[in-house]
């Protein structure tokens, strides 16, 4: 008796293994890295960003590669709201390219290297026209 | 080539829009003055003894500027020529009571590398040529003449480049037709002449560039040996409803045969006018036509399939699925072997 409650036990427990650990990979496959990372490669095709989802640290040199593999040229702009207003309504298409300002040609990479100064949450975001609208954006939690 | 520009044409087609040089693009119809212009076009696909016709028109709308489409055909063209100067206003007057249309489209541009270009025609104020390439060659052929392609584009691009690499890309001088003394809403018809098993129209780069609550407007016309089967069926839901599908009139077959370049039309045929009226977002499907009267439209002509050859891989959904399948089957033996310890102690009660 005590032995098949044992195995019933054993069993169970093997069950709620495998179930944790499948879920855990699964939900770990499907989400990219939430710790702060100081090289992150963002790849660009058909107009969004991917990763659209990243976290760096403060007050360390990130370095950033932006790969795109569209046939169009596209930007890389991260900031604040103020920023990317500021973009937004700019009456300017080309403008100087700062470590936080990238244009990336069609079909080309880019590498830029910034430091956070301080814990925000802020977006990258193409200002081309309409591809705001059309879904190239992105988050990056900057993280102490 | 140079030809003089025909009277009004109506209606007017096409496809991938682009607008040449630091013009702001954002796709439909642009203006000079950035302004996106939606306005209803028509095209006509002709299929006989084993050559479509397609008959489209680029019209003039006025402003400065260079304009550029680009159209995906189902093969490479035998031929691309001016077209008859009234078979689409012909079509028209067939299905429809008078009324007024504008359209058009426009291009502009030479040529460049990266697409194999096969072929190059200056029609009127056109200049047309027929590309050879994947999504990224015609993208980067554009960018290199000048064009600046909407967001979609590269997306849109790649749909067709899968199916058919082939691409007609049409530059309409809008300077240039000024100085012609063209008018506003004088159009120029092209006709493009390609061998193919079955004939296949383009419906998805019509909402190219545009935006998610953006209308799209067009009339298709196909003259077919037999009844045709289509691909997506024409209901009405999903932005096609089907006008006019009848034997087509002796008065029509012989006035469209009398048209420049049209003396292909057959003596009998099948008139069927599909109206696409839809939200730009809808229309993510292409129409495909066994014109053979097999009843068979291919779903990879209609977008609705990707060609075996080149599917593409989602390396994250791959993952997903090993993960699944490894927990699955890690739960499958587990009852099993709970099961199987269970099993023996069944039997001795019983």
């Amino acid at each position: 008796m005590s032995g098949r409650r044992a195995r019933l036990a054993l069993g169970a427990g093997l069950v709620g293994l495998v179930l944790a650990t499948g879920a855990a990979a699964i939900t770990l496959a499907g989400r990219p890295d939430a710790s702060p990372q100081t090289a992150i490669t963002i790849e660009i095709k058909y107009s969004h960003f991917n990763p659209s989802e990243i976290t760096v640290p403060v007050g360390v040199p990130v370095t950033i590669t932006l790969v795109n593999d569209d046939p169009i040229d596209h930007e890389w702009i991260i900031g604040d709201d103020a920023v990317q207003q500021k973009h937004r309504t700019g009456t300017e298409l080309l403008h100087p390219v700062r470590p936080t300002e990238q244009v990336i040609p069609a079909l080309s990479t880019r590498v830029t290297t910034i430091t956070f100064d301080h814990p925000a949450q802020w977006k990258y975001i193409c200002h081309l026209p309409g591809h705001e609208a059309y879904g190239m954006v992105g988050v990056a939690a900057i993280l102490r | 080539m140079r030809r003089r520009l025909p009277a009004a044409l109506l209606g007017a087609a096409t496809a991938l829009l682009l607008v040449a040089g630091p013009t702001l693009a954002c796709g439909g119809l642009i203006g000079p003055n950035g302004a996106v212009n939606l306005l209803r076009t028509t095209t006509f696909a002709g299929y006989h003894d084993g050559v479509e016709h397609y008959v489209t028109a680029f019209q003039f709308q006025g402003g400065g500027g260079a304009f550029g489409s680009i159209t995906p055909l189902p093969g490479v063209p035998s031929s691309v020529e001016k077209g008859g100067d009234w078979t689409l206003q012909r079509l028209i007057r067939e299905t429809d009571p008078p009324r007024e249309r504008v359209s058009f489209d426009f291009l502009g541009a030479a040529a460049a590398p990266s697409a194999e270009v096969i072929m190059q025609v200056r029609i009127d104020a056109l200049d047309v040529t027929v590309l050879k390439g994947g999504g990224a060659d015609v993208g980067q052929w554009a960018a290199q003449n000048g064009f600046r392609l909407p967001p979609d584009a590269p997306e849109v691009l790649d749909f067709y480049a899968r199916r058919s690499p082939i691409f007609l890309a049409a530059v309409f001088d809008a300077d240039a037709a000024k100085a012609r003394g063209q008018d506003i809403g004088d159009g120029t018809s092209v006709h493009i002449t390609i061998p193919t098993p079955n004939p296949w129209v383009p419906i998805r780069i019509l909402s190219l560039g545009k935006t998610a609550d953006a209308r799209v407007d067009a009339d298709v016309y196909l003259l077919t040996d037999h009844q045709p089967a289509l691909l997506p069926t024409p209901t009405g839901s999903n932005g096609m409803n089907l006008d006019n599908s009848q034997q087509a009139s002796q008065s029509l077959l012989d006035d469209l045969r009398s048209d420049r370049g049209m003396g292909w039309v057959p003596k009998d045929g099948w008139l069927t006018k599909i109206a696409i009226d839809a939200e730009a977002p809808q229309l993510s499907y292409d129409l495909a036509i066994d014109a053979s009267g097999q009843g068979i439209p291919s779903w990879v002509q209609a977008g609705f399939e990707v060609p075996v050859q080149i599917q593409l891989v989602d390396q994250t959904t791959t993952i997903r699925a090993l993960l699944a399948a490894i927990l699955a089957i890690g739960l499958l033996i587990l009852v099993l072997q709970l099961g199987r310890m269970a099993g023996p102690r069944a039997t001795i009660q019983a």
